[in-house]
């Protein structure tokens, strides 16, 4: 539950105790800047949230962190200085970054069970797949991460045949298999009722603290229930970082973003 | 501990925990024992008897069949339609041909000991470089698998790598096997050209027109084909079958994952081209030719349908369509010799509308595939998705 608060730090100044870190990020895709010399860090077991109107350059800055996109310029270091710019999507994975897609997506034809187990910590070689036999450290992994999630009774059904929420939970569960420090999850709570809300926010904060959790959200209530430090994004930058109260008072996010 | 998490696998479980596979593995060694006793034993007045060519022709379907396993193997579990696996088939052919050719020895037309007979008529004076070795059974055997593989790892290492999938990766199987077959039809490649490699005499010294050589050659096409089976179960119900449905399901999601999906594909397809080129190598002797026209681009197309119908996504199913569709082939183009086409265009309409899942995902003598089991780990093969590539997270 324990939550570090994010210490106070001027954007741009080399911090190598970050778990993520961001300076000066362009990207452009003809001629459209979808980020715009993006800066921001995120501390290590931090909870973070990231908001924005559409086409602030969210799911943009995803990407670049992940591996999909190459930035044009800027620097994406994690981990106290691993370049990520230079790797691929596999590798940052590796590295102990995982994402959680903003449309949930799981396996649909596998078990919710093989779900988790394809995303377990380990080799991903060809061959380590073909000779891969599951151990009883790894099987009790899997079945505490089902615990985690609440799907321990689904365990057997085809990931196709859950519920919205459920798909969402399967996949913050096959991120947690990862036993990633950096998560990023893009709108979990999209499509969810009002109670599976709340226990995905709990979810999240749960997890914070030994893990490093950036979550982009629209949904208010949500970001709320997270408690945490939130930085609104603008036109492919940032517009303003604090707590929640701070940045809904700030009348610039309240001009861009709150429409009001 | 929950009962419903599935139970570790052991020993050979793999073969057995799907009860179309246990058929087809129970059909194959009915034949392998019970086609040599009819064919060679019963005497030829009983109407029991199985004549040679019946043998050969049983010979080329389990060929076929192991060509749309290995197409299987790859579109129902990785979700890579090659519409250029003819190619494969046909290079294996080739490399068993050009074994044949050189067994013939001294006994050509033109008696020439070292040249084949096209070679002498278009007066070259030595073998190509890349013919020698061929007179060597081993070599060959090796060539059959190894040169299909080698051309489907370049391929697939530029294709993969440059994530070319879905219908551009099979547009460009299809220019892969049409311009194998420019190729081949040229004279000066030294493969025979528009004629191919034919009048093969022996192999391994057992003349080609006995009957007990003929009964040999189904017997191997029939255990091989058993054999790629048990290949392909084993790889589709690893962990390694498991990242290949991801793949086909959800290719983003497994990258993030941290898989390596281009080393996946390129494990798979080349795995598959070696099949196909075995299942060619099959064929050639039992038919007795080898020519371009086995790359022509609608043969490739023609094993997509064989697994089509038989069912996507379960091995077996793909060995039962490919066996159905060329048995219907044989007796409707005889029978209607100008419409055959329309025919094959029909039943792939119909299996298309009427039955998603093919043959196999329709018969009601597979229930094990739907029941959901406790204690037994279900099976891998997830049946018959449909045929699109997944492309979430974009």
């Amino acid at each position: 539950m324990a939550m570090v608060q994010a210490t106070m730090r001027p954007v741009g100044e080399v911090d190598n105790d970050s778990i993520l870190y961001l300076d000066g990020v362009s990207v452009s895709f003809d001629g459209f800047k979808a980020l715009n010399n993006l800066s921001f860090v995120v501390d290590p077991g931090e909870l973070r949230a990231i908001i924005g109107p559409n086409g602030a350059g969210k799911t943009t800055m995803m990407d670049v962190v992940t591996g999909k996109t190459r930035p044009d310029e800027g620097r994406v270091e994690f981990n106290g200085g691993i370049d990520l710019t230079k790797l691929d999507e596999a590798r940052i994975a590796n590295l102990g970054i995982g994402r959680k897609f903003q449309k949930p997506t799981v396996f649909e034809f596998h078990t919710v069970f093989r779900n988790l187990e394809l995303a377990l910590k380990g080799h991903r070689g060809v061959l380590d797949s073909l000779l891969f036999r599951r151990g009883d450290d790894q099987q009790a992994r899997i079945e505490e991460v089902l615990e985690t999630i609440a799907l321990t009774g689904a365990a057997d059904m085809e990931a196709g045949s859950l519920s919205h929420g459920q798909k969402q939970w399967l996949e913050i569960g096959m991120l947690l298999m990862q036993d990633p420090e950096l998560l990023l999850v893009d709108e979990p709570a999209a499509g969810m009722t009002d109670a599976e809300t709340e226990q995905t926010a709990a979810l999240l904060k749960r997890i914070a603290g030994r893990r490093s959790v950036v979550v982009v959200e629209h949904d208010m209530e949500f970001v709320k229930a997270l408690g945490c430090r939130v930085t609104v994004l603008h036109e492919g930058s940032v517009l303003a970082e604090g707590s929640l109260e701070r940045v809904q008072a700030d009348e610039q996010v309240v001009e861009v973003y709150l429409g009001r | 501990m929950n009962t419903a998490v599935p139970q570790r696998r052991s020993g050979f479980s793999f073969l057995l925990t799907d009860r179309g596979g246990r058929i087809l593995l129970s059909v194959l060694l009915v034949l392998i024992i019970a086609v040599p006793i009819l064919n060679l034993w019963v005497p030829e007045s009983s109407p029991f008897h199985v004549p040679t060519f019946v043998v050969s022709l049983l010979g080329k379907y389990l060929a076929f069949a192991l060509l749309a396993l290995s197409v299987d193997l790859i579109w129902g579990f990785a979700g890579i339609l090659s519409l250029g696996h003819g190619a494969f088939f046909a290079l294996g052919g080739y490399a068993m041909g050009m074994h044949l050719m050189r067994e013939i020895g001294g006994r050509g037309v033109y008696g020439n000991p070292i040249l084949p007979d096209f070679m002498v008529f278009l007066n070259w004076k030595e073998l190509p470089w890349y013919w020698l070795g061929f007179d060597m059974f081993w070599f060959a055997m090796l060539m059959v698998a190894v040169a299909p593989g080698a051309l489907a790892f370049l391929f697939g290492w530029l294709a993969f790598r440059s994530r070319v999938t879905g219908v551009y990766l099979s547009i460009i199987t299809q220019a892969l096997t049409f311009a194998l077959m420019l190729a081949f039809f040229r004279n000066d490649m030294g493969f025979g050209g528009n004629n191919g490699l034919t009048d093969f005499k022996d192999v391994l010294g057992f003349n080609l027109q006995s009957d007990a050589t003929r009964v040999g050659l189904f017997i191997a096409t029939a255990l091989l084909l058993a054999l790629s089976y048990a290949l392909c179960r084993l790889i589709v119900t690893s962990r390694l079958g498991s990242v290949l449905v991801a793949i086909r399901d959800a290719e983003s999601r497994t990258r993030f994952l941290g898989y390596r999906v281009e080393h996946y594909q390129l494990f798979v397809f080349t795995v598959s081209a070696a099949l196909a080129g075995i299942a060619g190598a099959l064929y050639v002797p039992q038919v007795g030719i080898i020519n371009p026209s086995e790359f022509t681009p609608a043969n490739s197309i023609e094993i997509v349908i064989w697994v089509a119908i038989g069912g996507r996504g379960t091995l077996y199913g793909a060995v039962l369509g490919a066996v159905i569709v060329n048995f219907a082939k044989t007796y409707l183009t005889g029978a209607f010799p100008d419409i055959w086409l329309y025919f094959l265009g029909a039943m792939f309409i119909l299996v298309t509308i009427f039955l998603p899942k093919g043959l196999v995902g329709t018969l009601p003598a597979f229930p094990s595939l739907s029941r959901k089991s406790a204690a037994k780990p279900r099976p891998v093969s997830p049946g018959a998705p449909p045929v699109r590539q997944a492309a979430p997270g974009e």
